[in-house]
């Protein structure tokens, strides 16, 4: 099984590995080779369309962590320029599994906050699996504050397998640490913009996913437990997550008819990761217009229609 | 606890785990922490809180507010609130029925009460969670019920008391138990804003969504004494790290010693605590304030003949002694 395709992929890179094959025997005018590679990269094509456009909820879970899958500091080089990095909660450490600064978009200045998983393992640690303790969620807070007072939107990237579930994590109040987030998100004078870019788990992706406008991308997720967890509390072991991701609906397009996520960017072919380029443009876009909208409006007016969208969840 | 049990790492001894009551409903009862054999109108009269030990038990909301307003002039609110099952959400068996068992068993339509009333005289709007409602978790209908709650103490300006006892957010709601993390989080931050008192009193157990929103975002955050309250539940934390939890980890006097929390108090003295707090908050006038005394009913004697076949006299006097302390 190749590791760089899930096992719902595994077909693809079959042929993958065959175009590859061919790519190495062929010499550089022959023609049929070339020719015979063509029709597998159709075939190959079609194949992903096949797939990709019957994935279950489960399996959109799995895109989302996809080990290949485009991170925060992936995308901020491509979405923003300028980005400078600002580090601290000031008052314990600089969690590193959140990320923040100030950056431009398409010229505009604004605040980038993003989780960050880590790719390379020794990365993987120093930032924590991408599962920030109080002092990430601080440090998101502090930076948010700052956007309000020299009036820059606030963009959120959201990728987190939760908040850290560790003994320094309670001791330094990460509940409090959250929901200190959620009251002050609801009423900051800033227009905030949030996209889930991977897995958005429960109350550590909302500690900064409080905003005017929510955006998911197409094969993200987003859930209240990670199905693991639900299917270990209903059926008591967690091979039962498939049915358990089915449930609870933890796909944009089941949260965007619930009218909890506004808007869902359309990734390409095959996953983010398969072109993040392409991706990243998309975002940005995407970006581009929602804060234009967004700072075109009086505040007041911002404000209001933040906190009534806010009361209407469930509704 | 038995010595067996003390034994066990703490993620496998729970309050679950322990043996289940052997006194038939009735007049006696048992404690679940000392195991003593209690005089069940003795139990009442204390508020629930054993008398030999002074174990909090856990109480419903309609009891535990019952126990905390003044008796006039209550008035339920937002009572025909119903939960919704959006999501058409099924596992082994279908959400809605879980909501009904659960509506049959508990009397009530979700996992929260509100009310308006007074404590002392103080005008107050009061929630409190039903934790033998689905854990007490939060759906819709807990995070709207405590939203109107709070919009009305703001409308009114009028304090809001919240006594939660949750496991956290909804599963089977999914991300709209979430939202309404957020959902309260607002509202509170509106009375923060407004200079309206919000007070939080965390009962055994919170943890989760409701520990991550409306319970940690009291102007003033109370805890029952020993109770539980965190983010992840302690077989999480030990299975995350690989190791036993310290002794007394998420307990009240650990939240209160790392800073989550402004005070423990007594169950018998959460009224006149609160209604003092609340006074000088709201600018009242101080009121001479009764300790413990006036909380007993006034029907009740204050002492009771001990019955013919009583194992030990009950030991009415020990809460006036200081709380022992747990030995896990």
């Amino acid at each position: 099984m190749n590791p760089n395709y899930l096992d719902f992929e595994q077909p693809i890179a079959e042929l993958e590995v065959k175009i590859e094959e061919l790519q190495l025997v062929g010499s550089d005018n022959d023609l049929n080779i070339n020719e015979e590679i063509a029709t597998l990269r159709e075939k190959s094509t079609r194949l992903t369309e096949k797939i990709f456009s019957n994935l279950t909820p489960w399996d959109i879970v799995k895109v989302a962590r996809h080990p290949q899958r485009p991170y925060s500091l992936d995308y901020i080089p491509r979405i923003f320029t300028e980005f400078d990095e600002l580090h601290g909660d000031r008052h314990f450490a600089d969690d590193k599994a959140i990320v923040g600064g100030i950056a431009r978009l398409d010229g505009r200045p604004v605040m980038v906050i993003g989780q960050e998983k880590g790719r390379a393992v020794s990365e993987k640690v120093s930032r924590n699996f991408g599962m920030p303790k109080p002092e990430g969620y601080r440090k998101a807070l502090r930076l948010m504050e700052m956007a309000e007072r020299f009036k820059l939107p606030v963009i959120t990237l959201i990728d987190t397998p939760g908040a850290y579930p560790g003994i320094d994590s309670e001791e330094r109040g990460i509940s409090e640490s959250i929901a200190q987030n959620l009251a002050v998100m609801s009423r900051l004078a800033t227009p905030i913009v949030c996209v889930v870019i991977g897995e958005g788990s429960s109350g550590g992706a909302l500690g900064i996913g409080v905003g005017d406008h929510l955006a998911m991308l197409q094969y993200a997720t987003y859930f209240v437990i990670s199905p693991e967890g639900c299917a270990n509390i209903i059926w008591k072991t967690s091979e039962k997550a498939p049915e358990a991701a089915e449930a609870m609906g933890v796909t944009s397009a089941k949260l965007e008819e619930l009218g909890i996520v506004d808007a869902t960017i359309k990734e390409p072919l095959g996953g983010a990761h398969r072109d993040v380029e392409l991706m990243a443009e998309r975002i940005q876009q995407h970006l581009i217009s929602q804060i234009d909208t967004l700072s075109a409006m009086p505040v007041d007016e911002m404000l209001t229609r933040r906190y009534e969208r806010l009361m209407s969840y469930g509704n | 606890m038995s010595w067996f049990e003390k034994i066990l790492p703490s993620g496998v001894r729970s309050e679950g785990q322990r043996r289940p009551s052997s006194v038939p409903e009735g007049l006696w009862t048992k404690c679940i922490k000392c195991d003593a054999v209690l005089y069940r109108p003795d139990v009442e009269r204390n508020m629930d809180v054993c008398p030999k030990c002074d174990h909090h038990m856990r109480i419903g909301a309609r009891r535990r507010l019952d126990t905390f307003l003044d008796p006039d002039g209550r008035q339920e609110l937002f009572a025909d609130l119903e939960p919704v099952d959006r999501l058409k959400f099924r596992d082994k068996k279908r959400y809605r029925d879980r909501l009904l068992a659960a509506q049959k068993s508990t009397g009530e339509k979700d996992a929260l009460v509100a009310m308006s009333g007074t404590i002392e005289g103080q005008p107050v709007v009061t929630v409190a969670f039903e934790f033998a409602f689905h854990g007490g978790s939060m759906g819709y209908a807990v995070g709207e019920k405590f939203t109107r709650a709070a919009q009305r103490a703001l409308d009114e300006n009028c304090p809001l008391v919240c006594f939660s006892a949750s496991g956290g957010a909804r599963m089977q709601e999914a991300l709209i138990s979430l939202m309404q993390m957020a959902k309260t989080s607002a509202v509170i931050e509106r009375m923060k804003q407004a200079g309206v008192p919000y007070i939080s009193v965390m009962t055994d157990p919170i943890y989760g969504g409701v520990s991550a929103s409306l319970a940690l975002l009291g102007d003033i955050n109370v805890a029952e004494p020993d109770a539980r309250a965190g983010f992840a539940g302690p077989n999480v934390i030990e299975q995350t790290i690989r190791q036993k939890l310290p002794k007394g980890f998420q307990r009240s006097e650990f939240l209160l010693e790392r800073g989550a929390i402004d005070m423990i108090v007594h169950r018998t003295e959460m009224r006149s605590t609160l209604a003092r707090l609340l006074a000088k908050m709201m600018h009242a006038e101080s009121r001479v304030i009764e300790p413990e005394a006036e909380l007993i009913p006034k029907e009740a004697p204050p002492e009771v003949e001990p019955p013919a076949e009583e194992v030990d006299p009950p030991v009415f006097a020990d809460i006036e002694d200081a709380p022992p302390k747990r030995d896990d």
